[in-house]
């Protein structure tokens, strides 16, 4: 690494209240990792900006100093999305944290990025409304990483991801120009930039203010806890769930080692002896809902469940839900360090495949947690491991390797919802063909000709054909 | 050579080519030079797996079609059925049906879309499960897309449970904004500055039970009010105003934003950024200019 221009850091001090320019050595370094085991970032300097013109300044004095950028929301990430390649201007967008309008006749909201997730929600509660995208770290990830990583969670499963929630996205686009994507009116003309900038991970621009749909709360909700004795039985009721012709607000599985995990956590009353648990959620109006949970417990029955538990009100659905929410925390007591894997398989092929992870994470000699996404097939097995432990972390990227290897084999994808990041740039060929890659590089081209939007991830080097990934002159990758 | 390599070479890479489906909403967009050559994409559904709730389809097949294939399994797409309208015409145009309210827009429904390039490849954007973040979101860019940036061959496609049941109603009298605020999930509520109509899906019991509550009266659906030809998009509130407005009859939907008038919307403001952007996006996905000639300018 290279010691940092003074006169970068002393440009951005122009534009940025001198504090929320930071690039003392503690934080460069710890804004050179984001929550996911993706080594190998370094920022050049940090910056907190607070309005759509700041973060215009950062990206416009980066571009002046032929830097690139990295924004970053709340750091949760997983895919290695916001580490730091190329000793970019970190662009850091948690103070930009105001919720700035809420109509309630539009069902719309303009929050600004480093909004957190449940914060967002809990301001809406008294609006009888909320922000459907759920994923597990919502109590810490911000809409603007929602954005970025077209997040979900497992309320997507009849909601769908983030990107089914944002209208309108204003941006900084990678030459600092400022523009807003996407509409309040439901058929904007031209293309649907908005649909391509949300998961783009930071390398279309940076959203500056997103303008979010709001869900009204379901009048009826019921909440299942099913054990199964087997993970096998419980991946087939999955199927069976899917096929019977409703579809559940959410249905998770925590299998194996993971149910004690969380019941020592939490106690939220999860049956430890069990091989597997789905946790069903069932809403909407109250004659459906009575109806739907009833076909469930039925099905489950049908599929081998050992005993059915229907959450009598709503303190104990919380409790059940935050022994599912909490499932990450719970690991630590097994050991100190997991690496969370995210792919996604047909729902028809869940036992095949929970099969094979099991298969491989033997072969590794590593211990493998499920806690998943089950209805919409998004696996997440967790690799619990001590990196104390010589050459375990090449044992668990191999391992991870061919989970997603397996995955993809089975007719499934690379992520459902945390993205490629890092992590996966590089397993993007097996699932994409050349002039496939080449079409998503004409994409990331068309937005940031120049190559300076958070360099090195999602595509593979190579991926435009015939030439090699352009890097901005003076850039360290 | 597979029906879509086959489909690839009609394209070829030179000349102007534009994709044709059912010729329902074609003007849309504006006029294709009369040089480009018609190309119609293959037809048939690939793959039904009722338990994954996705279709994998060609481009070529009409909506009601599929959905009368997918019906026998309870399910459909939520897709406008337009008639003759075909899968890959509705998603170039992007347009959404009556029950939009309910069922969401046209984009959210796809999963995966391939496409033959300007330059004649076959290209995939997309996975065919129901949540997939892999990559950049090429389906989404498509949809609305208007055959300018490739031409759409075969997708997959989200499907959904037909709702046991389905019933238009009538009010009298109300607010339609605050009825489609007070409704839960409703498919649809239509307003002519006079009338309201109210489509609402579900179990019979909540259908009964919620129409009840709101005061509505059943309807046959063949006594909807006929739609204007021109489709106007507006903030949802901004329906509100068309009634004191000086631009004639209309039938709105309420909560969605579209609008049905004899006449058409005035051209919008495009912000010159925006209009660079989607010139850059236009010329990274065809060089030369080849697909759908004059439309989107």
């Amino acid at each position: 690494m290279c010691a940092v221009p003074v006169s970068l850091v002393d440009d951005l001090r122009g534009h940025l209240a001198p504090d929320r320019v930071r690039a003392e050595p503690l934080e460069l370094s710890l804004y050179g990792h984001d929550a996911s085991i993706v080594t190998g970032g370094f920022a050049a300097v940090v910056c907190f900006p607070i309005s759509t013109e700041e973060v215009q300044a950062c990206v416009r004095t980066a571009r002046a100093h032929g830097r690139p950028f990295t924004a970053r929301g709340a750091g949760t990430g997983l895919a290695g999305g916001a580490v730091p390649l190329g000793e970019p201007v970190v662009i850091v967008t948690t103070k930009m944290n105001r919720i700035l309008s809420i109509d309630v006749d539009d069902r719309v909201a303009w929050v600004e990025p480093g909004v957190i997730n449940l914060d967002l929600t809990r301001a809406l509660g008294v609006h009888g409304l909320h922000f459907a995208p759920d994923p597990s770290s919502q109590q810490a990830c911000s809409i603007g990483g929602n954005v970025a990583n077209n997040s979900g969670g497992p309320h997507c499963l009849l909601y769908g991801v983030t990107s089914a929630h944002v209208l309108a996205v204003e941006v900084v686009l990678p030459d600092g120009e400022i523009a807003v994507l996407g509409s309040l009116d439901p058929e904007p003309d031209g293309y649907d930039l908005r649909g391509a900038f949300v998961g783009s991970e930071g390398t279309l621009g940076i959203a500056t203010r997103i303008a979010v749909r709001l869900t009204p709360n379901p009048p009826a909700v019921r909440t299942l806890l099913v054990d199964f004795l087997s993970v096998d039985d419980a991946a087939a009721c999955v199927s069976a769930i899917i096929a019977g012709g409703l579809v559940p607000a959410a249905l998770e599985m925590v299998a194996g080692g993971m149910i004690a995990a969380i019941e020592d956590f939490v106690h939220a009353g999860y049956p430890v002896d069990a091989a597997a648990v789905l946790l069903v959620e069932v809403d909407g109006m109250p004659a459906f809902v009575e109806d739907a949970a009833g076909l469930v417990a039925e099905i489950s029955r049908t599929n081998g469940a050992r005993t059915v538990r229907v959450a009598a009100d709503e303190t104990e659905r919380q409790l059940l839900w935050k022994g599912r929410k909490s499932a990450f925390g719970a690991v630590a007591r097994l050991a100190p360090d997991y690496y969370l894997h995210d792919t996604v398989v047909p729902r028809t092929r869940l036992v095949e495949v929970l099969r094979k992870v099991e298969a491989i994470a033997e072969k590794y000699d590593l211990r493998v947690l499920n806690v998943f996404h089950a209805g919409d097939g998004n696996l997440h097995p967790l690799l619990a491991f001590d990196a104390r432990e010589p050459g375990v972390l090449e044992r668990v990227h191999a391992a991870g390797d061919e989970i997603v290897v397996a995955s993809v084999e089975a007719g499934g994808v690379l992520s459902g919802e945390h993205g490629i990041g890092l992590e996966k740039r590089d397993l993007m060929p097996k699932l994409f063909s050349v002039d496939d890659l080449d079409a998503q590089a004409r994409l990331r081209d068309a937005f940031d000709p120049d190559g300076f939007a958070n360099p090195g991830k999602v595509l593979p080097s190579g991926s435009r054909c015939g030439e090699l990934q352009r890097i901005p002159p003076g850039v360290w990758v | 050579m597979s029906v879509l390599e086959v489909f690839a070479e009609e394209v070829g890479t030179d000349g102007p080519v534009v994709a044709v489906g059912g010729r329902t909403q074609f003007d849309v967009g504006g006029p294709v030079e009369a040089s480009a050559r018609e190309v119609k994409a293959p037809a048939g559904i690939v793959e039904h797996v009722a338990a994954e709730m996705t279709v994998r389809v060609r481009a070529g097949t009409t909506v009601a079609e599929l959905d009368d294939a997918l019906g026998v399994h309870g399910q459909c797409v939520a897709l406008p059925a337009w008639d003759g309208a075909t899968i890959g015409g509705v998603l170039a145009v992007g347009h959404s049906g009556l029950r939009r309210l309910g069922w969401g827009p046209v984009r959210d429904a796809v999963l995966e879309v391939r496409y033959v390039s300007a330059e004649g490849r076959l290209v995939k954007g997309g996975g065919p499960t129901v949540k997939n973040v892999s990559g950049y979101d090429l389906p989404r860019l498509f949809v609305g897309s208007l055959g300018t940036l490739g031409v759409i061959a075969e997708v997959v496609l989200r499907t959904r449970p037909v709702a046991p049941r389905e019933q238009w109603f009538t009010a009298e009298g109300v607010d339609p904004f605050a009825l489609a605020r007070g409704l839960y999930r409703v498919a649809s509520v239509l307003w002519d500055g006079t009338s309201t109509w109210v489509l609402l899906e579900g179990h019979p019991r909540d259908v009964d039970d919620q129409a009840r509550v709101a005061g509505l009266r059943t309807i046959d659906a063949s006594f909807l009010p006929p739609l204007p030809k021109h489709r106007w998009s507006l903030a949802p509130a901004a329906l509100r105003g068309m009634r004191d407005d000086d631009n004639g009859p209309f039938v709105a939907e309420i909560g969605v934003g579209v609008a049905h008038r004899e006449l058409p919307q005035p051209p919008r403001v495009v912000d010159p950024t925006i209009a660079a952007l989607a010139a850059r996006v236009k010329n990274a996905f065809d060089p030369t200019g080849r697909l759908a000639p004059g439309r989107l300018r």
